[in-house]
């Protein structure tokens, strides 16, 4: 396999990895709202919190690891130079 | 002072700026307690921040054709997520989401985890291969990518489709906020507006769209948390977003104890309650039972994300990055900036909503007097604009849950005079809602000009137009289009038009999958594109047409209404793409190269510097 057919295998892998972990938080736990909503955190009901700022929350943190993570994959397979436009 | 450039000195010249936005707000809060009238404080407010975003447009003036499409490429990843979430809130987020959250309880909470959800689908699949193609616009990429003026032509009708209905929608909210602050009629406030919004775009395109939008961030942000931590601390807890547990609990047992009372249509009616406000019938925190209540949950926020992953004026914002790594930075960078203000507004709900029902409070007014009630400063002024509303239907003379009606923007507008807050306060969130319009105008706008004077004109029309004319044509399509858009909110059409979440749902039907399938299935041809995006965009409008109230009012399928009409859009598209691409042929040798290296972070963008 070549370096760059190698890097795509990856490249698409953590992309599923990544998708999978956004419908966990953004399908699944709605999914069981009700059931969810009697665990507590801070005080708050859980589903309520999940959909208020615990998604959210989540969402922030999953892109910024998605983004270092591609990086270092990039970065293994040559393809991590910095300005590249001009 | 300022050695280097203007990029390398962003971070000073923007904190200079910050510091002299919050020296004006102490400046305005002396000459309120020296006595000038709050009028005139509201002026000053939106007078000042306006005049400062012309300032930033007139100093970021181009005749480069690239700074004016894609800000030069240059723009640093933070900058451009602040830029980004300033060009994503817009005036609906900044005004009514808090409103929203206020009556719709739990389930209008889809779209706080849709419109930030999106933004993992923008960095998975989209942003950074965007970027690595080079293209100006959104259809740009359609165009090369599956060759052929039909593809580009189909793409830039979703894009003025989707675009345009979003822009009435947002220079109506400059013309309101305008014409409040100002003290002028509502028509003229739209065509102040739009002179507004002018000013910050026409000379210096994407390039001073950018920098006047981080200047709006920074205003819209401030604007919104100042008055969440203030009431916060003076209900004992200083950092409300993680204190607020048991305040949560106590409103559900006061709802209760108060309970919650359905009002019927007729008697409504006959009590006189103006159209538009709404009173508290859903729980603040419960989770509704039921697998239709989670459908329409999950199919709202499904519909605000994908819808996310295809707008166009938030995709081209990862245009102008140095590279495809900054892109998907900046991706993280623009979701941290929304995601500030967007966990917020539960936060900012909870508290408005306990201080008119906790008894123990001495702002509350649910279950005082009406007379005492309607004798409160703040009731009468918002009264008198038929904002809110008390109607005794038992005929009691002790305000109930359900006899308090209010505009959801009352919310976000006057929770600082509810509170007891200084009017700098009211005057502040006035320059943020202002800020917020405008930023999000200014991008919808440069989209629908851009796109048109890019890819309809120059590639389609005019090939051989220089550098001046292309400019020319691009400013010129600039000013027809916000004057057709403040044309129609001046004439109060925007009902017509209808919701911000038509626009996801328009985007979403007709641009997701020939984007996302374009770099993702190399097998995805020129007929599979035209017929995904055509297909998808037939479908879904027709289902408007079908279910929405305005229009033909039939039961929704599936509890799939005029807010989701995305899901039948986009299942169109994705089945028409894919069925036709296989039918026809596969795309050539070139077009399956210009995919690999799409996919390839590193290396030149696909399409030249200046194309």
């Amino acid at each position: 396999m070549s370096n760059k057919e190698s890097h795509w295998v990856k490249t698409k892998n953590h992309m599923f990895v990544t998708l999978a972990i956004w419908f966990f938080f953004s399908i699944v736990i709605f999914m069981f709202g009700e059931s969810v909503n009697n665990a507590s955190f801070l005080g708050y009901p859980l589903a309520y919190y999940m959909s208020a700022q615990g998604s959210l929350a989540a969402f922030v943190v999953l892109i910024f690891w998605f983004a270092n993570k591609q990086e270092k994959i990039d970065d293994e397979h040559g393809y991590g130079g910095e300005r590249e436009d001009d | 002072m300022f050695k280097g450039g203007f990029i390398s000195n962003l971070p000073k010249i923007y904190g200079l700026y910050t510091g002299g936005f919050i020296v004006f707000i102490l400046l305005m809060a002396i000459l309120e307690s020296a006595g000038v009238s709050a009028a005139n404080i509201g002026i000053m407010f939106v007078a000042f921040t306006v005049a400062i975003y012309a300032l930033i447009g007139y100093l970021s003036r181009t005749i480069q054709v690239d700074a004016y499409y894609v800000a030069g490429r240059q723009v640093p990843t933070v900058f451009n997520g602040m830029a980004t979430a300033a060009d994503w809130m817009s005036g609906a987020s900044f005004v009514a989401m808090a409103g929203g959250i206020y009556f719709g309880g739990y389930t209008y909470m889809a779209f706080l985890v849709g419109w930030t959800g999106g933004y993992v689908l923008v960095s998975t699949l989209l942003a950074p291969y965007l970027r690595k193609f080079g293209c100006y616009t959104v259809p740009d990429f359609i165009g090369t990518r599956y060759g052929g003026n039909l593809p580009r032509f189909c793409a830039t009708l979703v894009l003025v489709l989707a675009s345009f209905t979003y822009v009435t929608a947002q220079i109506n909210a400059t013309g309101t906020i305008a014409s409040r602050a100002l003290q002028i009629p509502f028509e003229l406030g739209v065509w102040v507006g739009l002179i507004s919004i002018l000013l910050c775009s026409m000379l210096g395109g994407m390039r001073a769209v950018t920098w006047t939008q981080v200047a709006q961030y920074i205003v819209l942000i401030i604007a919104y948390l100042i008055p969440i931590f203030w009431m916060g601390s003076k209900l004992g807890n200083p950092f409300p977003h993680f204190m607020l547990g048991d305040e949560v609990q106590r409103l559900a047992d006061l709802e209760a104890s108060a309970g919650l009372i359905k009002n019927s249509a007729a008697d409504m009616k006959a009590a006189g309650v103006p159209g538009g406000l709404k009173y508290i019938s859903t729980p603040h925190s419960a989770v509704p039972a039921g697998g239709m209540a989670v459908w329409s949950y999950l199919s709202l926020a499904i519909c605000m994300m994908v819808g996310t992953a295809s707008l166009p004026h938030i995709l081209m914002r990862y245009f102008t990055t140095p590279s495809v790594k900054s892109a998907r930075k900046s991706v993280a960078w623009s979701l941290f900036f929304i995601f500030l203000l967007y966990f917020s507004a539960p936060m900012l709900a909870t508290l408005s909503k306990l201080q008119l029902m906790d008894p123990n409070l001495p702002t509350a007014i649910i279950g005082k007097s009406i007379s005492e009630v309607q004798s409160i400063a703040w009731v009468q002024n918002w009264s008198a604009v038929k904002q809110v509303f008390i109607a005794d239907f038992n005929g009691d003379g002790i305000l109930q849950l359900n006899e308090w009606f209010m505009r959801g923007d009352v919310v976000v507008l006057a929770t600082p005079e509810v509170a007891g807050l200084p009017y700098v306060i009211s005057g502040l969130v006035a320059a943020g809602g202002m800020a917020a319009a405008m930023s999000t105008a200014d991008g919808l706008v440069l989209a629908i000009s851009n796109c048109l004077s890019h890819d309809i004109y120059y590639k389609i029309i005019d090939p051989k137009a220089d550098v001046r004319k292309r400019l020319i044509v691009a400013r010129v399509l600039l000013v027809v289009i916000g004057a057709a858009g403040a044309y129609i909110a001046s004439m109060r059409l925007t009902s017509i038009l209808g919701a911000v979440a038509w626009a996801f749902d328009f985007a979403m039907s007709g641009l997701f999958f020939p984007l996302v399938l374009g770099v993702w299935w190399k097998r995805a041809n020129q007929a599979g594109a035209v017929a995904g995006i055509l297909g998808g965009l037939i479908a879904g409008t027709a289902y408007l047409i079908y279910v929405g109230p305005k229009f033909m009012a039939n039961t929704p399928w599936l509890g799939i209404d005029h807010l989701r009409f995305g899901i039948i859009g986009a299942s169109v598209s994705a089945v028409a793409m894919v069925v036709v691409s296989l039918m026809t042929k596969e795309p050539n040798a070139a077009t399956q190269k210009l995919v690999d290296d799409v996919r390839v972070p590193s290396g030149r963008a696909i399409l030249g510097k200046q194309h």
